[in-house]
């Protein structure tokens, strides 16, 4: 594979799978919203809850729908732009993303169709229980994704055959890999964090609006009260994150940091423009030693590797995972800093007054999906050169036989069928959103058809729609 | 191991090409439907499965690269733009069945999508298993024909050869699921499409013939082989015969028993290859920690529930399409 078509395959593969977690990243922390809110209903049996349920179920079903879509090329893609990659660790990656695959259709297969179907077939019991399956569908649908990337990061488990074939030899080694511990938390957190801040956005849209006033409050309340005890709790996982990162993975930690030469005790770099070129930062602002050991090693005298130490074909590009942490980190404290300023406020009753605060609230909505793009590009972009991290190169990796103008032949189609899938996707869940929350609950029940989640909002044959079209 | 997981891929193959075949047909004929009635008609016979059945090829891809991750390798990157170009197909059929409903201007637009993205999927699929009847031009292991290499007379007459088959056998399916004048559509094109059909393996084996395949003679040294093509004629038959005295239920079971006969018949003369005569089914194989990895999960627990799901949406989905329950909502 000649060097246009391999930097076209990690563009196309960087499209496609941002474009694909957009949706799992708000759909995980829905299920589990969803269960939140079936479980409510039923302790309080107030109609609000009621009435949350169903208008989340159809947004729910949506996002569900397109992240299905976006997620059948990800099981190609490894076989037809990364087919040294599957030849070499399909053996580790092939059972793990089957598991994945696996687990969405046992989900979609039952629990699904009943969240849409059984709002008034099923007792209450059972709808219940069908709630918490598919949110734990969901979570360990990203399960299985985060072993699979996270042996991809700290590879364990396997030997290695002479003809490259990485051959599992542990897989509870493979799979209770401290690694996952860490980083499926920090995802399930970012998508629960994700969610609340939506929920408490359209919270803050309706109160605005002066429309579905109830519901408005109850989804502040809960999105925000939510997010002041998960923030917190997402940044301590964050930092476990990159204390892995630093035990395991010196090249992605010093492109983090930012430092070109390694520094005992070391500061802390807020900001800065680093150069590759020159090997330097053109300007930077930093904190003195030895805030950075500290962050880093936890001791005031750790040594902070610098960019410098590793072997130039060794290292990651230094722009996208400085400035994609940085990006990270800074909405996770515009989140903190609105979670409980925005819960202070609703706490003593001055919310409803305060319209620059609802107004920041309800533009909030971006900066947990922003956080969570962000935080893969540190974690994918920190990685390289490697594609599993100090074994196997990404120009290793991918399809040898592959030309320019093929992966920019299929690169074109993606963008283009995507572009037209998430401007439809995106228009639809606006218009639902705009809408307000219709008190019928009953009509979500027979709408909808299991398999195809995309008919839910207006219906059409074969769904016995109870919505008429628009 | 290998065994049960080799038997998983071929049924999940062949669930897929039968039950997504009939879908992607009446995909393609919906191109011909006379008028709008007609066409929302043949939406309604596919509506409640057609995605369902779309899963299969997942599942086969997902078992591809779990339990066979160099045949993976190597048959995905080899028909690399065919693949791509079909799942992005499958992708804008499928919401173009969900637009068309919602635009106005536009569902000219869709309908084009829908129907051009079924015939493009069967043709990619033909014309792939057409490549590999022909032997890909492989060398050291990897593909080695460039972009088009595939791309030989034999894959483009494959490729028109399914988009028959499939059209045979969503015919057969309106046959089934529909009434009146889309019946009728479907016991009119059903003739024509089994000569198209007939036709089309005639000149396929004329070709073999002629370029002298490999694949032909496993036919000469495992004559025993004979019966499954002897049972593919017999359903022929049965064909003719349920067309001519209009038996509703039976013209597609015995269309589907046409393909598996073919799928058996391609399935072992490939035999012990998977990719054939470069990657046996052995070599091709992930390690047997893999593989039992693999199977004592979803191999004994969620393949079984996804093929019960199947049976159950198609079981709650007998009978013909109900007309009167969806009239008029879409206007």
């Amino acid at each position: 594979m000649d060097i246009s078509a391999l930097m076209l395959s990690r563009i196309q593969f960087a499209f496609t799978v941002s474009f694909h977690i957009i949706f799992p990243a708000f759909t995980v922390g829905l299920a589990a919203w969803l269960t939140f809110l079936q479980a409510r209903a039923m302790m309080s049996g107030e109609p609000v809850y009621d009435r949350l349920f169903s208008f989340w179920l159809k947004i729910f079903a949506v996002a569900f729908g397109l992240g299905v879509v976006s997620g059948i090329v990800m099981a190609f893609q490894f076989g037809t732009n990364w087919s040294e990659l599957s030849r070499r660790t399909g053996p580790i990656q092939g059972p793990l993303l089957g598991y994945e695959s696996f687990t969405a259709f046992a989900l979609e297969a039952s629990f699904f169709g009943v969240l849409m179907f059984g709002r008034n077939r099923v007792p209450r019991w059972f709808y219940l229980f069908a709630c918490a399956m598919v949110c734990l569908g969901t979570s360990l649908s990203s399960f299985w994704i985060l072993v699979n990337n996270s042996w991809m990061q700290v590879p364990t488990g396997y030997e290695m055959r002479p003809d490259g074939v990485f051959v599992p030899t542990d897989w509870s080694a493979i799979i209770f890999n401290s690694v996952v511990w860490v980083r499926f938390p920090h995802m399930i957190l970012a998508a629960y964090v994700t969610t609340s801040f939506c929920v408490a956005a359209t919270g803050a849209w309706y109160m605005l609006r002066g429309i579905d006033r109830i519901e408005a409050r109850a989804m502040i309340r809960m999105g925000l009260g939510l997010a002041c005890i998960l923030v917190p709790v997402q940044l301590f996982f964050g930092h476990l994150t990159g204390d892995y990162v630093v035990k395991h993975q010196p090249s992605k930690i010093a492109a983090i940091e930012g430092h070109w030469e390694s520094q005992q005790p070391a500061g802390e770099i807020i900001i800065a423009w680093p150069d590759e070129s020159q090997e330097k930062n053109l300007f930077s602002l930093s904190l003195p030693a030895p805030i950075g050991s500290l962050i880093d090693t936890g001791t005031t005298t750790g040594k902070v590797i610098g960019i410098k130490a590793i072997p130039k074909e060794d290292r990651p590009p230094v722009l996208i995972p400085f400035f994609a942490f940085r990006i990270m980190v800074g909405c996770g404290l515009l989140m903190l800093a609105l979670s409980w300023g925005g819960m202070a406020y609703y706490a003593t009753g001055r919310l409803e007054r305060a319209r620059w605060l609802q107004w920041a609230i309800f533009a909030s909505f971006p900066l947990g999906f922003v956080a969570t793009l962000t935080g893969w590009f540190t974690a994918e972009v920190g990685r390289q050169p490697w594609t599993v991290y100090g074994q196997l190169r990404t120009a290793d990796a991918a399809t040898p036989i592959l030309t320019a103008p093929q992966v920019a032949t299929s690169l074109a189609v993606f963008f283009v069928v995507y572009a037209l899938i998430f401007a439809a996707g995106t228009v639809y869940i606006y218009r639902m959103l705009k809408a307000g929350i219709q008190p019928t609950p009953d009509h979500t029940d027979s709408a909808a058809n299991p398999k195809r989640p995309l008919a839910v909002p207006g219906g059409s044959p074969g769904t016995a729609s109870a919505t008429p079209a628009e | 191991m290998i065994a049960f997981w080799a038997s998983a891929l071929a049924l999940s193959l062949l669930l897929y090409v039968v039950l997504d075949g009939f879908d992607l047909g009446v995909g393609m004929l919906f191109g011909i439907a006379p008028d709008e009635a007609a066409r929302r008609h043949m939406m309604q016979a596919i509506a409640p499965v057609w995605d369902g059945n779309e899963t299969w090829l997942v599942v086969a891809g997902t078992i591809l690269f779990g339990a066979f991750p160099a045949a993976y390798a190597l048959l995905l990157s080899a028909f690399y733009l065919p693949l791509l170009a079909m799942l992005a197909a499958l992708i804008l059929r499928g919401v173009a069945f969900e637009f068309r409903y919602k635009a106005r201007r536009l569902r000219r637009l869709w309908d084009a999508g829908f129907v051009g993205g079924s015939a493009f999927a069967a043709f990619a699929q033909g014309a792939a298993v057409g490549a590999l009847v022909e032997e890909l031009p492989i060398a050291n292991g990897q593909y080695a024909g460039g972009p088009f290499g595939w791309l030989s007379p034999f894959a483009v007459l494959c490729g028109f050869g399914l988009c028959l088959g499939y059209a045979l056998l969503g015919a057969a399916w309106l046959c089934n699921k529909t009434e009146a004048d889309v019946r009728d559509l479907g016991y009119r094109l059903l003739p024509r499409l089994l000569v198209g059909v007939l036709l089309f393996l005639a000149a396929a084996f004329a070709y073999a013939l002629a370029m002298n395949l490999r694949v032909l003679h496993r036919w000469f040294e495992r004559p025993e082989m004979l019966i499954l093509p002897l049972v593919g004629a017999a359903a022929c038959a049965g064909l003719v015969h349920a067309a001519r005295r209009r038996i509703d239920a039976l013209p597609f079971p015995l269309v589907a028993t046409i393909f598996a006969a073919a799928f058996a018949t391609l399935a072992a003369s490939f035999l012990p290859y998977m990719v054939p005569f470069t990657i046996t089914i052995e070599e091709a194989a992930a390690p047997p920690s893999s593989l039992s990895f693999l199977f004592w999960g979803a191999g004994v627990v969620v393949l079984p529930i996804t093929l019960i799901y199947t049976v159950v949406v198609y079981r709650v989905f007998k009978g013909k399409v109900d007309l009167s329950e969806h009239a008029g909502h879409y206007e």
